[in-house]
């Protein structure tokens, strides 16, 4: 059994939901774990999930409650959050505050595909969760897990910046009991794949060819 | 959470009991119609589509109506399609309200105003593609809140949107091409093609998701080197059809929503509609509940500017004066949330009143937040606005004149800059604002700095407007006793007030029942983005942020 994830400001217990999280540990250990990678695993854990980068994606609301906990007051950087960045290219997790509208679909899913592995999502709010007070909204998507698969639910409308460090926190134990080398650092396919990039160019040149 | 706003509003007119017996009384099939004509009701002159464009014509030029305040599609089912427009006259102040009408479902066209008003050209898009409603001798008939494959017309009664339209996850197209209509003598219809873009031009996609946008805007921006020629704005990423959802919804689950289209103001958009609905019903409310509506008020428009100056400061690379802005904002969110218990979604006002009393620590806190701006503000021109590097980018950047921004409709601050008298609260006095002294801060240079300048005296005199109430809140009710079931006598309503950034107004049409027929905002946000192609031409890319950012618009309430 690996031990309990350590977050420096919540002490285990007074985390709520416990047994969703003891859960997924279970799930990710089922085959045990290795005795050398797990300490390095652990190493690597640590660091990345105190300096989670977030990208700046906001469209209503909840957008502003992300700017007050940027703030001074609750100062998201005590966490290793403050680094939001404007390109998803760079970004850890994307926090989707804020109502999502069929328009803005493919481009939400766009920036997700934009992001690099390992990404995160974040749904702030009840609108990104359930689509909120505008369900009925014929232009409103009902849920971003319906297009993007998302590891942590902050609800409320919006939700407080206390609620939003919390749902982040979670997230961090999550980054924390993951197992990094040889499954999440294997998620995207390499792109500079010797093989997948020779078969790519002779299908240019066939393409080309034919034309 | 509507479902409990229910509640509370109808708790205080009758206990469980009367409740029970008031159902079994049997109702009038409509409700009482007040002796007099409500205080807000528009007194609609109707005219046919052929003659509509000759008065149009007259009014501008004769009676000088140089404002088109609110331009409304509706779809009145058997009447047919048709177009709600509010003029009013800068010099005069004599307002006005017309309707037209077309019959035909298949291919209803009305003459376009866009030449005459600026403004009328997004208006009438907007209109085009909610109810499919073409105007002829407009110059660019897109859609622009909807994806431009979107199917049907939204907000016809007899559409259905959502068995039309599944979730598309491809990419949106963006047509380069736009088509003008024009009537022919015959009742034929000739069709004209406008490029937006020339084949050789460089466009440049700003957002939508981009942080200086403040929000999911996207303007597509054609360059030549670094000068911006032209830009396109395209809407609709957070249209979430709040209009359309009110009119299933009732009068008191409306409210919610208000709050939601421009989180800046949702103190004052809740204002206006509850003051539109309370005027309609003819519901007087105590002396208590417009000293607080207004000190709330004001609260938020110091709220909104705080934040209007952080993130402006945030957006030019100022990021300490982002967190001095927020830490002053952070004290006023500490005020709502006693009284209202939430920060940014208040949902306070409500019909007939509000939703609790003020806090007991209110007036004390309120108090102290007075003396504390006052000093705190000064601070903000030392870190920032005094900066040399802040003054070269702004002073002369993204100038308005006083016919632009009329013509555009460009109220509040924005206009305000430019030499615009359009406060709301002098023209049309609502709540308590007749019984303090204030100054209209009006500015003539209409350029960016000028802007920013506006929204920092607006802070000083909204805290003189609050030291002058806060000690003479009179006592009595804080909600006037409704009936459970709220039902609005029919006609058609408007009302305004001065939101953080403009005129906020609500247009209310009503057929008797517990549901609006169709409520309309007149959204703050969409004339500043219609002006931001004439601000910007001219200038550098890089000043497309400092302009966006001093007209202040926030996007949903834009896209409704």
């Amino acid at each position: 059994m690996m031990k309990r994830p350590k977050i420096k400001s919540i002490p285990y217990e007074e985390f709520k939901d416990n047994e969703t999280f003891e859960k997924l540990v279970a799930e990710l250990n089922a085959n045990g774990t290795n005795v050398i990678v797990r300490p390095l695993d652990d190493l690597i854990n640590w660091g990345r999930s105190n300096s989670l980068w977030p990208l700046t994606f906001a469209t209503s609301c909840c957008g502003i409650e992300f700017m007050a906990v940027c703030a001074a007051r609750y100062d998201i950087a005590r966490f290793g959050f403050e680094v939001t960045r404007n390109s998803p290219r760079q970004a850890d997790v994307i926090l989707v505050s804020g109502t999502i509208t069929t328009k803005m679909a493919p481009v939400l899913k766009r920036l997700y595909d934009q992001m690099a592995d390992p990404k995160y999502v974040v749904a702030i709010g009840g609108c990104s969760i359930s689509g909120g007070p505008f369900t009925k909204s014929y232009h409103v998507v009902n849920g971003v897990d319906n297009i993007i698969p998302v590891d942590v639910y902050v609800p409320g409308c919006p939700p407080r910046p206390e609620s939003f460090l919390y749902g982040m926190m979670q997230l961090q134990r999550k980054v924390k009991v993951e197992n990094f080398f040889g499954t999440t650092n294997r998620k995207e396919k390499d792109p500079f794949d010797r093989a997948e990039m020779r078969r790519k160019e002779e299908e240019l040149y066939n393409e080309e060819e034919e034309a | 959470m509507t479902q409990e706003q229910e509640k509370t509003v109808a708790a205080p007119s009758a206990q469980e009991g009367t409740v029970k017996t008031a159902a079994k009384v049997a109702r009038p099939a409509a409700p009482a119609v007040p002796a007099a004509p409500a205080e807000n009701a528009c007194d609609l002159k109707t005219f046919a589509p052929a003659e509509l464009r000759r008065e149009m014509e007259r009014l501008r030029r004769e009676e000088k109506m140089d404002f088109l305040e609110c331009l409304t599609g509706m779809d009145w089912q058997e009447e047919g399609l048709g177009v709600i427009y509010h003029l009013e006259s800068t010099e005069t102040g004599k307002r006005v309200c017309l309707k037209t009408a077309t019959t035909d479902r298949e291919n209803p066209l009305l003459p376009s105003v866009s030449d005459l008003w600026d403004i009328a050209n997004i208006y009438e898009r907007e209109v085009f593609d909610f109810y499919g409603i073409k105007f002829t001798g407009h110059p660019d008939m897109r859609r622009i809140f909807m994806r431009e494959d979107w199917v049907g017309y939204p907000f016809r009664k007899d559409d259905d949107p959502e068995k039309q339209n599944p979730l598309r996850m491809d990419n949106e197209p963006l047509a380069d091409v736009t088509e003008t209509l024009t009537l022919n003598a015959d009742g034929s219809v000739t069709r004209r093609e406008n490029k937006i873009f020339e084949d050789g031009e460089y466009v440049v996609n700003i957002g939508p998701q981009h942080p200086s946008t403040h929000g999911v805007l996207h303007f597509r921006v054609s360059l030549d080197g670094e000068t911006i020629k032209k830009i396109d704005p395209v809407l609709g990423y957070i249209h979430r059809g709040i209009e359309k959802m009110n009119e299933s919804l009732t009068y008191p689950q409306t409210l919610a929503l208000t709050d939601r289209l421009d989180y800046l103001g949702a103190m004052q958009n809740r204002h206006a509609l509850c003051m539109c609905i309370e005027k309609a019903m003819g519901v007087e409310v105590s002396p208590r509940v417009q000293y607080i509506r207004t000190i709330m008020d004001e609260l938020q428009r110091i709220d909104s500017h705080l934040l209007f100056f952080s993130c402006l400061c945030q957006d030019l690379g100022a990021t300490t004066a982002f967190l001095y802005g927020f830490r002053d904002r952070e004290k006023i969110l500490d005020i709502f949330e006693e009284t209202c218990g939430g920060r940014l979604i208040l949902n306070y006002n409500t019909i007939g009143g509000v939703m609790a009393d003020i806090h007991p620590n209110f007036r004390k806190r309120v108090k102290e937040f007075i003396p504390y701006m006052r000093k705190n503000i000064e601070e903000y021109f030392d870190i920032f606005i005094g900066n040399v590097i802040f003054h070269n980018r702004a002073e002369g950047v993204g100038v308005l004149t006083k016919e632009q921004c009329i013509s555009f409709g460009c109220t509040g601050g924005t206009g305000r800059a430019s030499g615009w008298h359009n406060d709301v609260r002098k023209r049309m006095p609502y709540a308590a604002y007749d019984k303090v002294e204030f100054k209209e801060i009006v500015r003539t240079e209409g350029d960016s700095f000028a802007r920013l300048m506006i929204r920092m005296d607006e802070i000083r005199e909204s805290l003189s407007i609050i030291e002058q109430l806060i000690d003479n809140i009179p006592e009595g009710n804080y909600q006037e006793k409704m009936k459970p079931v709220i039902k609005v006598p029919a006609g058609t309503y408007y009302s305004a007030v001065e939101g953080s950034r403009g005129e906020f107004g609500v247009l209310l049409e009503s057929k008797g029942d517990k549901s609006p027929y169709r409520l309309h905002y007149r959204a703050t946000g969409l004339p500043l983005v219609a002006v931001m192609d004439t601000a910007c031409r001219g200038n550098m890319l890089a000043d497309l942020i400092t302009i966006g950012g001093t007209v202040d618009y926030v996007v949903p309430d834009i896209d409704r």
